[in-house]
């Protein structure tokens, strides 16, 4: 187990430093979601115009990996389109929680540095509370995500 | 009956944790390549090969449901189940048997006392006390006892050391006060509570006192008569037994005037459809079959445990923990939540470098074995404006080389963080 495959530069510099922490004005969605068993909370709040995410941001509390992973997410995801959106959050998934990983890295860009959580079962939903946080603002457009 | 025969004659005075390791066979194996130190006990402590022989041996051979059958083997199993219990009633110096009752664990018997005693006794305006620093075990049964009957719960704050001072206690107690119900020691922070001075001011307003001894059964002394306690709760996996099996200690009075937890066999005398007349206590309170390899092996815990020499064990640990509080508390960054004085076992921390999910991971891969989290003890978390801490914690066969490893792993954090 090498602990610099979870603890990458990229996850302890947004960990240190989450982009996008603010919120956006305006916005029309927003998602809140909180591990129970940790006690991490993040609100996201995002603005939809039409089906592209155009603004979103985020405050939240909690370890490295949950702030940097919602960080590198509000990064990646800007601009995009509903479906792209749910395409990259199929392979962030399979990336952090499958046996044999992503076949797909390249797809996944600055992402990819969460791959050796898989390594880590008792810290993919630390990686994974932004994203579902982010799915139950889409979903919802308000409501909490637990990973629970 | 038998009665317990305390062997610490055959044990030196002193205590040796490096020999106590010995009998922990979890302790001799290695996690991600390093030795394994285990600073969890507050979670679950580890168990001696006694006990797991103890458990073992009543599967091999005295397999048999108890309280029933006429065949050799129930016989045996009954007589080891009934045993245990007494081992119970000497550990807790209780002063009959029938006051032992077994539960799966503390919560169990909490929930037992909540809806046993309490829905039968309390009334709308009456109030139910517990303290800030409770472990949600202590405080969920009671919300959803004042769900049911229209009861107050009242809660006295703590300090920012983590205590429960007298007199914020008796702030809180009033002539509504019906029952209180306390930790013996905090799981989150390690203070051990004045109980003793607690339960006689509640007891002059004529409340019950039930406490919660889960943290307290292996690092303090606990003697329910010269406690005066009308309930005491713990579990055997906290002292040094197995998983499912804990003990609600009740006066005998008070257990008789209780209507039954649980409907089933074993805590009946006669069914008819028209009428069932109910069994005397303990075995009211313990329908169905219950965890007999459970009872017998925390029986055989309570046997390891008073072979010792308690107060030694207990200086041991003492003195663990002040070597665990200088060099955490002489690291850069690091703070200390929980400072009551005379606290036992647990330190709970935080890093400048760190989240606490981040420590726990990273010391982990040092072998290192802490608990990160809430530790179920969120208004504490609220208490100090935090989510979550790091906690280590002592048990018997903890060393001040432990607490070197964790230092050295703690470097590691700061190391990938700083």
């Amino acid at each position: 187990m090498d602990l610099r495959e979870l603890y990458q530069e990229v996850i302890l510099d947004h960990g240190k430093d989450p982009r996008n922490h603010r919120f956006p004005e305006p916005h029309n969605r927003e998602g809140r979601g909180y591990n129970p068993l940790c006690g991490d909370k993040i609100t996201l709040r995002l603005q939809l115009d039409g089906d592209t995410v155009t603004d979103i941001g985020f405050i939240g509390q909690g370890c490295a990996i949950s702030q940097a992973s919602c960080s590198t997410m509000t990064e990646a995801i800007k601009g995009m389109t509903l479906t792209e959106v749910e395409a990259l959050f199929s392979k962030f998934h399979t990336m952090v929680t499958s046996d044999e990983g992503s076949d797909d890295l390249d797809a996944l860009g600055k992402l990819a540095v969460f791959a050796g959580v898989r390594e880590f079962p008792m810290r993919v939903k630390c990686a994974t509370l932004g994203w579902h946080t982010l799915n139950q603002a889409l979903r919802n457009g308000s409501g909490e995500a637990t990973t629970e | 009956m038998s009665q317990v025969t305390p062997v610490s004659a055959s044990r030196p005075t002193a205590f040796d944790a490096q020999q106590v390791r010995e009998d922990f066979p979890a302790l001799h194996q290695e996690v991600h390549g390093k030795p394994l130190v285990y600073l969890d006990t507050a979670a679950t402590s580890l168990r001696p090969q006694s006990v797991i022989d103890a458990v073992s041996d009543v599967y091999a051979r005295d397999c048999a449901n108890i309280h029933r059958a006429v065949h050799l083997l129930s016989q045996r199993a009954t007589a080891r189940f009934e045993e245990a219990r007494e081992k119970v009633r000497a550990f807790l110096n209780a002063e009959k048997k029938s006051e032992v009752v077994f539960t799966r664990g503390t919560t169990e018997a909490i929930n037992l006392v909540a809806q046993s005693w309490g829905r039968a006794y309390l009334r709308e305006g009456d109030e139910v006390l517990v303290t800030e620093l409770e472990h949600h075990s202590n405080i969920v049964p009671w919300q959803i006892l004042c769900q049911q009957t229209g009861a107050t719960l009242v809660v006295v704050p703590m300090t920012d050391r983590g205590e429960v001072l007298r007199e914020a206690f008796e702030e809180e107690l009033s002539d509504r006060t019906r029952l209180v119900a306390l930790a013996h020691v905090s799981n989150a922070l390690g203070t051990v509570l004045p109980v003793a001075d607690l339960i006689s001011l509640a007891h002059e307003r004529g409340a019950v006192v039930l406490l919660d001894g889960a943290q307290a059964v292996s690092h303090v002394e606990v003697d329910v008569r010269a406690l005066g306690c009308d309930f005491y709760a713990f579990s055997g996996h906290k002292l040094y037994g197995p998983t499912g099996i804990g003990v609600l200690y009740g006066k005998e009075r008070l257990l008789e005037s209780m209507p039954p937890y649980q409907g089933g066999g074993d805590m009946i005398r006669s069914v008819t459809f028209e009428e069932t007349i109910y069994n005397d206590v303990p075995y009211k309170f313990e329908a169905g079959t219950p965890n007999i390899a459970g009872a017998i092996g925390l029986g055989a815990a309570i046997d390891y445990f008073t072979s010792f020499d308690v107060p030694a064990m207990h200086a041991h640990e003492d003195a663990v923990l002040r070597y665990a509080t200088d060099a955490l508390g002489s690291i850069e960054g690091v703070r200390l939540i929980g400072t009551a004085p005379g606290k036992v076992s647990a330190l709970s921390f935080l890093m400048d470098a760190a989240h606490p999910h981040d420590i726990g991971t990273i010391v982990d891969s040092e072998g290192v074995a802490i608990r990160t989290g809430h530790h179920c003890a969120q208004p504490v978390m609220e208490h100090f404006g935090i989510a979550a801490t790091a906690r280590a914690s002592l048990g018997m066969y903890n060393t001040t080389d432990d607490i070197d490893a964790l230092v050295g792993a703690l470097q590691k954090v700061q190391e990938l963080f700083g």
